[in-house]
């Protein structure tokens, strides 16, 4: 029986650290000097292969999801299910023409959809997607993943400027705006777990979820200031990487496109490419930041892989941004920097002073109350406040009834 | 409070999500080249010319009076009046199209030939699945191929069918009663000719 259990437990890890051995085994064969550069290429490789394959199959399931949402079929073609979508949709943008406009800056109109992708590739590095499975352990991860992350609000101002078109420019200046806006609570919103960890590495914070008292696991969210720090940081998030309903840099139907209007072809591809790589990494992030990273739900269910455990939470947090999508109409622009400037950031901000009084006060229920008041509070007055002078009623129709 | 309309929203499009799986009546969509909804009766698109029995050539209503061809507004309809004659429906001679097209790309659909017809022979078609590889002679429908047996017309427009065979069957007894009182007005006259008359035959008449 012992013996059986060992067996059980040395597959477990061994399946769990398979991605690692199998990297360690390739190197082993590898002549030492050549060792460290063919190790990088072989930890960067897989990410750059199974992050754009899992944009191919999020687009699939994003219109087959919208689709259900609102009583459609979705793509249901190309293959069975429709499941090839992404091959056609590929090929497409693959043959369609890259058309420059004349009057553009054509090399950083060449630049910017290239530097945007690079960018949203760089943000990977940092982000453990299993057990000793991170790209880079940087001591300032955090801080890299932000750092690298602000590369895409110059990416669309070169896309904006360049494109020499005064739609382009201002769809430009509107997104950055947002996304400037949207960045301040997003690092502020995840300064708390930096709080509680004690440590800007992505490594160290989710080492510092990955224990359970019993069966329950320590993740950040289970805590008050966690709970309202993830769901501040994954609507920062939302705005972040330009998902409805914080969509109005692109706002397919009201403006052309926002600031990719004269780009076309695979270039316009890339753009697309790149904003659901940023939405994956930040996705990620909220995960290693909050969902406890790789770690398992409960204290059983070790025995399944870290990396499965990672994917399974980043395809949840998948589905709710396409969920949302489905759901809330897109904001207006006051409505939108309202939001940011005036509930928000004070949110955030009172976060953090929740984060401290929980790490200074005694363990205990008191703890839990006083924590959850003093968030739930500033919520309710903060809403109120920004809700004010808004009247809402029921709309009657004269002739659509 | 701020979040409460997204999560009732949330639950909505959730509710249509699941639904749609499981509700017929929610997913609308008729995947149309594997399932099509039955042609409404009212449907019309490009004009057909109506044949009784079973040769197209003998049966055919029209007696190229050529009142479309002139009426036709944008001008699609070509017709050639044949040099001889052959009986109508009652067996009466009458001149038929030695040529009759129409060019479906020229025409627009507006049923005027059909309204003009004094002798129910062009209506209009419900077929819709057109497309051709030659947009020249692929458009352009000689007789043969817009000859269509009254079975058809009855098919796609039952109601305007019915009431034309009504018409059409009055007019044949009034007709028969005619040539029936006729006949025994001048018992000994020679019989008029049946079938296929020649022209000397027409010229007589």
């Amino acid at each position: 029986m012992t013996v059986s259990f060992a067996y059980l437990a040395g597959s477990a890890a061994f399946a769990d650290q398979i991605f690692v051995a199998l990297k360690h085994w390739l190197v082993g064969y590898i002549p030492a000097a050549a060792q460290p550069i063919v190790s990088a290429l072989l930890s960067v490789i897989p990410l750059m292969v199974v992050f754009p394959a899992l944009f191919a199959l999020t687009t699939v399931c994003e219109r087959k999801g919208l689709g259900r949402i609102q009583n459609r079929y979705g793509p249901n073609r190309t293959g069975p299910f429709g499941l090839f979508q992404p091959i056609a949709d590929g090929i497409k943008s693959l043959t369609k023409e890259d058309i420059v406009p004349r009057a553009a800056d054509k090399v950083v109109h060449f630049v910017a959809p290239i530097v945007l992708v690079v960018a949203a590739f760089v943000a990977y590095a940092v982000l453990p997607v299993g057990r000793n499975m991170v790209a880079a352990n940087l001591d300032a991860g955090l801080l890299y993943f932000f750092a690298a992350g602000s590369i895409a609000e110059l990416s669309v101002f070169m896309a904006g400027w360049s494109s020499r078109n005064k739609y382009s420019l201002l769809g430009a200046m509107r997104a950055i705006a947002q996304m400037i806006s949207y960045e301040v609570p997003l690092i502020l919103a995840s300064v708390t777990p930096i709080m509680a960890a004690g440590s800007l590495s992505t490594v160290a914070i989710v080492d510092a979820q990955a224990s359970y008292s019993r069966i329950w696991p320590h993740w950040f969210v289970f805590t008050p200031w966690g709970f309202a720090g993830f769901l501040l940081f994954m609507i920062a998030a939302t705005a972040e990487s330009n998902r409805s309903p914080f969509d109005l840099p692109e706002g397919e139907s009201e403006l052309v496109a926002g600031y990719f209007t004269e780009y076309s072809g695979f270039k316009f591809a890339l753009f697309f490419l790149a904003e659901y790589l940023g939405m994956f990494a930040v996705s990620g992030m909220g995960i290693t930041l909050f969902l406890g990273g790789w770690a398992a739900p409960l204290s059983f269910l070790t025995w399944i892989p870290s990396w499965v455990w990672f994917f399974t939470k980043l395809a949840g947090l998948i589905v709710v941004f396409i969920w949302i999508r489905g759901t809330v109409p897109r904001l207006r622009m006051d409505q939108l920097m309202n939001f940011a400037w005036k509930f928000m950031l004070p949110m955030t901000l009172i976060n953090l002073l929740n984060a401290a009084v929980w790490r200074f006060m005694p363990l205990g229920m008191v703890r839990w109350m006083v924590c959850a008041i003093l968030i739930f509070v500033p919520y309710l007055i903060f809403s109120r406040a920004l809700l004010q002078g808004q009247h809402f009623e029921k709309r009657t129709y004269t002739f659509a009834e | 409070m701020l979040g409460e309309g997204i999560v009732t929203g949330m639950f909505e499009t959730a509710r249509n999500f699941f639904g749609s799986f499981v509700n017929k009546e929610r997913l609308t969509t008729i995947q149309y080249p594997e399932e099509r909804l039955p042609q409404i009766e009212a449907a019309r698109n490009f004009p057909i010319l109506i044949y009784d029995g079973e040769d197209p050539e003998a049966g055919l209503r029209c007696v190229a009076c050529q009142i479309c061809e002139k009426e036709c507004p944008p001008k699609c309809i070509l017709i050639e009046k044949s040099r001889d004659k052959k009986p109508d429906f009652v067996g009466k001679p009458q001149f038929y199209p030695a040529v009759f097209d129409i060019d479906v790309s020229v025409c627009m659909s507006c049923q005027i030939c059909v309204e003009v017809c004094p002798f129910e022979a062009i209506k209009m078609d419900t077929e819709f699945e057109l497309s051709t590889d030659n947009r020249f002679e692929g458009l352009l429908w000689h007789k043969d191929q817009l000859a269509k047996p009254n079975q058809y017309y009855q098919g796609i427009h039952p109601t305007e069918a019915a009431k034309v065979d009504q018409g059409l069957g009055e007019e044949k007894i009034k007709a028969e009663a005619k040539a029936r009182a006729a006949a025994g007005a001048k018992a000994n006259a020679p019989a008029p000719p049946a079938v296929r008359a020649g022209s000397e035959a027409a010229a007589k008449l």
